[in-house]
């Protein structure tokens, strides 16, 4: 069988790719102005005898390519060097403050999924009434609503005014935190959700002009069954697709969220270090953020052949 | 005559927006056991007199008249009872199975669906029943089959697949929109060999769509021709074929190369059929009838009237004002 094979094959193209990215990864930080020497040395002005030690040693004074070889071998063994910032290894404080992000991102998937499903579904099969008038307006004003805004007006209303939800911070506990990240997800899920929207929502009406529909419908098949084994299974191809891309992005826009709602993550951890020039850590933020996009659009990639059996046959060949 | 299987009675069906109706008093039947044609080019409502059969009529159409299937009346029919009708006593074949079957569901899907979610038959019990249907139609390795996939199949094996999905609740009545349109020319005769077997095996009402004169000859028990979403010709194929009398299926005639006997020269009905745009006060084909009267035909419908007295409802009738002006042109055209 040479399904095997397949995914052998994309695995390995998985793996180059990581390669290559840690490369850029690692050459453009040198590449962006500001010399972490002169992080280090913050506030004093050392002899020259005290600087060139402090380069020897954290390494500045090897070649680059020998630096990136040094930094590769670490980090594949699981060490990707030091905070200068936290004086503490970059894993430990990537570690402690990646579950709080990914709960964040797992709470706005589970939002876009649902809304930007559901909303999608609702407009399509509603098509030209007026609750699909009223999703397409919400679609084209949540395109457009960047989630720093989003942060904005959801913190003074739900947050301040209401008093709904607490606008600060990370909480302790599950619930408490739970209770934290509503209005933080819903900021960053905005814009995707609205995406999602449009694209089930043209998938299904797609597939509901479809004639397999009809067929279904013409041999008694009840209007819920066909709804979901044809137009709505049918539709999930698109669908997947682009939840895939958007979610597996969303690393990057916790950036903006986090900082906006005071919170400790790994989005509000990358916005202090870029400022403060802890490149150890920025570094391994970068790679972790772009594995995270290769990983989860590999997963698509290999589960696309359950959605669509006629891409099974080409999966071998064309990748 | 047997009871019939379909009945419909003037049925009439407009669409929001046209100056036509697009089916106008149309009245046909098909007993038990009968195989039935209904011949038109396309647009002149053939499809939707069958989909009517299913209560498959597009959102927003305004009908009147009776669609009858088994004695049950279906125009009328709540859902729930609709789908029932159409899980046992009426099922279609589709023009393009490659179009009408679901591309990501496996074939014993497709054949299961309407046992196991309408009827509640288990899994074993409607894919026992899918392999038999499978063999009926004449695809080797059944159980195989039905772990497979629309696009591993060829046209022409898909289209029996088809078939089999729709003798799957064991219907008395079956529809056939176009079933060889979309295949290729060998393919199409395998098709309308099964389809004939099926239907004398199993004593099916078979309504055949076609928009090919020459194959309704030589398939159907009965033909109705349709213009514009009027029945204009009813009769047995062979008389329709030796002696048509209705302008437009001589037309036809004259324009169709015969399955049999020498070539003849082909002369194909002038103009087009008119839209769903354009309404007609007289006789739809009256601009493109060579027959035509000024003052007449462009006035006054004509009624379908039967030719011979006694056969009620299924006897040779044209819907003609000048019926009895117009020579039959069967001896010239068909030697």
């Amino acid at each position: 069988m040479s399904l095997a094979l397949a995914v052998l094959r994309r695995l390995a193209g998985t793996a180059v790719t990581l390669l290559v990215t840690s490369f850029l990864v690692y050459s453009s930080l040198y590449l962006a102005p500001g010399d972490p020497v002169s992080f280090l040395v913050r506030g004093r002005s050392p002899s020259p005898a005290e600087l060139a030690s402090i380069r020897r040693q954290f390494g500045f004074d090897q070649p680059f390519l020998l630096r990136y070889w040094h930094w590769l071998d670490a980090v594949l063994h699981g060490d990707f060097g030091r905070s200068y910032l936290f004086h503490q290894s970059v894993g430990a404080v990537i570690w402690s403050r990646l579950p709080s992000s990914l709960l964040l991102v797992a709470v706005a998937t589970v939002l876009i999924a649902v809304v930007g499903i559901g909303a999608g579904a609702l407009g399509a099969l509603r098509r030209g009434t007026r609750t699909d008038g009223a999703v397409l307006l919400l679609v084209t004003v949540g395109a457009a609503v960047p989630s720093f805004a989003a942060a904005i007006v959801l913190r003074s209303v739900l947050g301040v005014k209401l008093g709904w939800f607490p606008t600060i911070g990370n909480g302790s506990g599950l619930l408490d935190r739970l209770r934290h990240v509503v209005l933080p997800a819903i900021a960053l899920s905005v814009t995707f959700m609205a995406l999602v929207t449009r694209v089930t929502r043209s998938a299904m009406l797609d597939q509901l002009g479809r004639e397999h529909v009809e067929v279904a419908l013409s041999r008694g098949t009840p209007r819920f069954a066909v709804l979901r084994r044809h137009v709505f299974r049918n539709a999930l191809g698109p669908i997947v697709t682009v939840s895939g891309l958007l979610v597996s992005g969303m690393l990057v826009s916790t950036a903006i969220v986090e900082t906006a709602f005071g919170m400790s993550g790994i989005g509000s951890l990358l916005v202090q270090c870029v400022d403060e020039l802890d490149f150890q850590v920025v570094q391994a933020l970068v790679l972790l953020v772009v594995a995270a996009f290769v990983v989860v659009n590999t997963l698509v990639d290999l589960v696309y052949p359950l959605i669509d059996p006629r891409v099974a046959r080409r999966a071998g060949g064309v990748r | 005559m047997n009871a019939s299987l379909l009945e419909v009675d003037g049925l009439t069906v407009e669409l929001p927006g046209t100056a036509r109706p697009v089916l106008d008093a149309v009245t046909l039947r098909v007993a038990a056991g009968e195989v039935v044609g209904l011949v038109g080019e396309s647009g002149s409502g053939k499809s939707v007199t069958a989909r009517a059969a299913l209560g498959l009529l597009p959102p927003g159409a305004r009908r009147a008249g009776r669609v009858l299937v088994g004695g049950e009346d279906v125009l009328g029919a709540g859902q729930g009872r609709l789908r029932a009708l159409r899980a046992a006593e009426v099922s279609m074949v589709f023009q393009d199975p490659r179009a009408g079957i679901n591309p990501v569901r496996r074939i014993g899907d497709f054949l299961t669906e309407p046992l196991r979610l309408t009827r509640r038959w288990n899994r074993r019990r409607a894919e026992e029943r899918a392999v038999e249907l499978l063999a009926a139609v004449g695809l080797p390795e059944p159980e195989r089959q039905l772990r497979r996939y629309p696009h591993q199949l060829s046209g022409g094996m898909l289209q029996r697949v088809m078939i089999a999905g729709a003798l799957a609740g064991e219907p008395r009545l079956l529809l056939c929109d176009e079933p060889t349109t979309a295949l290729d020319v060998s393919t199409q005769a395998e098709i309308l060999a099964l389809l004939g077997r099926l239907q004398r095996e199993r004593g099916l009402g078979l309504l055949l769509i076609t928009h090919d004169v020459e194959l309704a000859a030589a398939t159907c028990d009965r033909v109705y021709v349709m213009y514009a979403g009027r029945i204009v010709e009813r009769a047995t194929a062979a008389e329709l074929f030796g002696r048509p009398r209705h302008p437009y299926t001589i037309g036809l005639l004259g324009s169709t190369p015969p399955l049999t006997g020498p070539p003849a020269r082909l002369r194909p009905v002038p103009g087009t059929p008119i839209g769903l745009d354009e309404a007609a006060p007289g006789c739809a084909f009256a601009v493109r009838c060579a027959f035509a009267q000024a003052g007449r035909c462009d006035q006054e419908v004509p009624a379908l009237l039967p030719l011979v007295d006694g056969a009620d409802g299924a006897g040779h009738a044209a819907a003609c004002v000048r019926l009895a002006e117009i020579p039959s042109p069967a001896e010239e055209v068909r030697p």
